[in-house]
């Protein structure tokens, strides 16, 4: 070999390499990005699925409860006045508290307090006259405070737990009457304006009904599209002006979906408001041009010759089209399919628009009840100044993350086990 | 007796002309060959005779094609009815990416030729024993048809195109992409399906044509230089240009 070609060979080489390293700090790059961003999410977030409980003890005095009977209904419990056994439970922490004071006490319990006690009874008939202790929901503050979140070390007058109720925080956690759980109702919970009773059980329902509404109409539309634009259609000028516009389609900004939602199945439909049905539609016109490209990639991509082979054993252009190709090109359109649902999935824009922002505080049972969805959730409660919320947010964005992991993974699957080979 | 009558078949891709004044009479219950060097136009010609030019936008034919004395080349013509008479096997061995058993199936499926489940059996099995694939495949007839040899799919193809029993079956260079024994035995094939019908095959290889057919057509750009008995069209050709092509001189 001459030196001119050994040069020549060792540039070769070396501009591979090269290439190489470029294209593997590239992908370094996105990865720690992604890993600062998990880390963030993670580090904030998987707080919030941990619950903090105050642990006292509650008299349930049939004299304070106003009950007469002496053998008293489920009626009877169910009427009666909660409100001084519950101001009891919580005071009775520190007896020697002036009464004037006792607001710092109650505040370190949820506003719902009195509910919880009276659930233990309902649920437990036979504690009526007994002293039990019983497990209270803690306030998000001393929930901050118990999770290390909250600085007990700045001035008192800037802190919203102040110093006596550190003392009692401290005491009850010396006791061990301070419980950390799982929280459970993160999930099974709507939402509130306190953030140790907010959950996401109402915008997880919003999602999914908003994401059944979307496939039942974007999927059958779409794919009869498709077929038609790919199979039947004739070329012309006209269809080839169809299908820049629905490229186009797959471009226009969400907002405007949520704007033509407004205008149309708000304002001229009627439709109900704040709903999955309208959420759904909205998000609907969105995977619509998704779907439409991915169902005809995929048609496209069915060989000829199989449409040549049933053409040729007289099938009709109708047969072929159902028998052959739509079957073949099912996989490439469902994964295209679930790939523009995540899409829809992480839509806030067009939500907000169409008063799917609205603060709901049930839990959807159809798409025609008002709900939120995960990602307005996210925009929610990032609005919140309140300190328990920021965990929340990033657990909703766990959630939403895993959602959508789980979606694109259902696409792989999708494409790759029910892809068959043709030869 | 005369199957197939072309009389004065023009066929044009846009602008371009592809077969200038075809005429042919194709014998009913033979093997006809066509040969001509590549692009001649011999699978623009068969696939007039099932209308599978259709399927090309910007073809078009103009001229007589006559089977049986009805008139292929008219608008009015029942392509669906044509094709169930006339099967095509390609090429490329293109069997659909479903069970062997559902290749064969098909046609009589679509067509209502079968009335039961043993009738379908029936002609499944009838069809891949003709097509001399019975044995190889009667025990995984619920296997994907399209992990077969490349042997074995073009013959499951031409059991599908013999299972709705047509008159005429078209193939196209069927045995081009096969091995020397896969092409012996679809060649056994054909002389036995000629007890039945009538076969139109196109065929580069010399030697196949003057094995399997009875006529032979040769093709050069676009026309029917000559059509005659494949005895003499190989061992006395008329034309200059076919003696020249035999003999390996062009194409
Ligand atoms: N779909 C098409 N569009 C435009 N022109 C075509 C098309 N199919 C064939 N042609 C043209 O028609 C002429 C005849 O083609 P045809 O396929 O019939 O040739 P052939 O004899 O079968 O060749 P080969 O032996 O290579 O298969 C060629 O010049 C070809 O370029
Ligand atoms: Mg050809």
């Amino acid at each position: 070999m001459n030196s001119f070609k050994k040069n020549l060979l060792k540039k070769r080489y070396n501009a591979e390499r090269r290439f190489q390293w470029y294209g593997k700090i590239a992908i370094g790059l996105a990865l720690s990005f992604l890993a600062v961003f998990m880390f963030q999410i993670f580090s904030k977030g998987y707080s919030a699925f941990q619950k903090t409980w105050i642990v006292t003890e509650v008299h349930y005095d049939k004299e304070l409860l106003l009950i007469d009977a002496e053998s008293p209904s489920k009626d009877d419990l169910e009427n009666a006045d909660y409100y001084d056994v519950a101001y009891k439970a919580m005071t009775s922490l520190d007896p020697g508290l002036p009464e004037e004071e006792d607001r710092q006490l109650i505040q370190m319990v949820s506003y719902k307090y009195e509910a919880e006690v009276k659930d233990l009874l309902l649920k437990n008939p036979d504690y009526l006259g007994k002293i039990v202790p019983i497990k209270l929901t803690a306030s998000d503050d001393v929930d901050q405070v118990h999770k290390g979140n909250y600085p007990r070390d700045i001035p008192e007058e800037n802190r919203r737990v102040n110093d006596y109720q550190l003392q009692i925080y401290d005491m009850l956690n010396e006791r061990g009457d301070i419980l950390s759980e799982f929280n459970i109702s993160f999930f099974t919970s709507p939402d509130s304006r306190e953030a140790e009773l907010a959950g996401i059980a109402s915008s997880f329902m919003g999602t999914v009904f908003s994401i059944l509404v979307c496939l039942a109409f974007s999927f059958p539309i779409a794919v009869l599209a498709a077929i038609y634009l790919e199979e039947f259609a004739p070329k012309n000028k006209f269809t080839d002006f169809i299908e820049v516009n629905i490229n186009n389609l797959a471009a226009v900004p969400s907002i405007v979906f949520g704007l033509l939602g407004l205008g149309v199945l708000l304002a001229v439909f009627n439709l109900p408001r704040s709903t999955p049905l309208v959420g759904g539609i909205t998000l609907s016109l969105m995977t619509l041009p998704t779907i439409i490209i991915a169902a005809r990639a995929s048609l496209k991509a069915v060989p000829p010759s199989i449409r040549e082979a049933a053409l040729a054993m007289g099938a009709s252009n109708m047969q072929t089209t159902m028998h052959h190709t739509v079957p073949l090109s099912m996989p490439g359109t469902l994964s295209g399919t679930i790939i523009g649902l995540a899409q829809a999935l992480g839509e806030t824009a067009p939500l907000i628009l169409i008063g799917m922002v609205a603060f709901v505080n049930t839990i959807p049972g159809t798409p025609v009840d008002p709900a939120a969805s995960l990602p307005v959730q996210i925009y929610i409660w990032s609005e919140s100044a309140e300190r328990g919320f920021v965990e929340k947010v990033s657990a909703c964005i766990m959630v939403l993350l895993a959602f959508l992991i789980l979606m694109n993974l259902a696409a792989q699957i999708v494409r790759h086990k029910f892809e068959k080979k043709w030869s | 007796m005369s199957k197939i009558k072309a009389e004065n078949v023009n066929v044009y891709y846009g602008s371009k002309q592809a077969l200038f004044d075809v005429s042919i009479d194709i014998a009913e219950k033979e093997v006809t060959a066509l040969i001509g060097p590549s692009g001649c136009g011999k699978s623009t010609f068969l696939r007039c005779l099932n209308r599978m030019n259709d399927v090309i936008d910007i073809c078009r034919v103009e001229g007589s094609i006559k089977m049986d004395n009805l008139e292929l080349n008219s608008r009015k013509l029942d392509v669906v009815r044509l094709r169930e008479n006339v099967g095509m096997v390609f090429q490329k061995p293109n069997p659909f990416p479903k069970t062997i058993y559902e290749n064969v199936a098909y046609g009589p499926t679509i067509h209502g030729i079968a009335q039961s489940k043993e009738e379908m059996d029936q002609i499944v099995e009838i069809s891949l024993k003709k097509a001399a694939l019975w044995n190889e495949v009667k025990d995984r007839l619920d296997e994907i048809g399209t992990g077969l040899s490349g042997g074995q799919q073009q013959r499951l193809c031409i059991a599908r195109a013999i299972s709705v029993s047509p008159e005429v079956i078209l193939m196209d260079e069927p045995c081009s992409a096969l091995d020397p024994i896969a092409t012996a035995q679809i060649e056994e094939l054909i002389d036995d399906l000629k007890k039945e019908v009538t076969i139109v095959i196109v065929t580069h290889s010399m030697s196949q044509a003057a094995r399997v057919s009875q006529k032979t057509g040769f093709f050069h750009l676009g026309k029917l230089i000559e059509f005659g008995p494949t005895d003499k069209i190989f061992k006395n050709p008329d034309n200059q240009q076919t003696q020249d092509y035999i003999t390996g001189r062009f194409g």
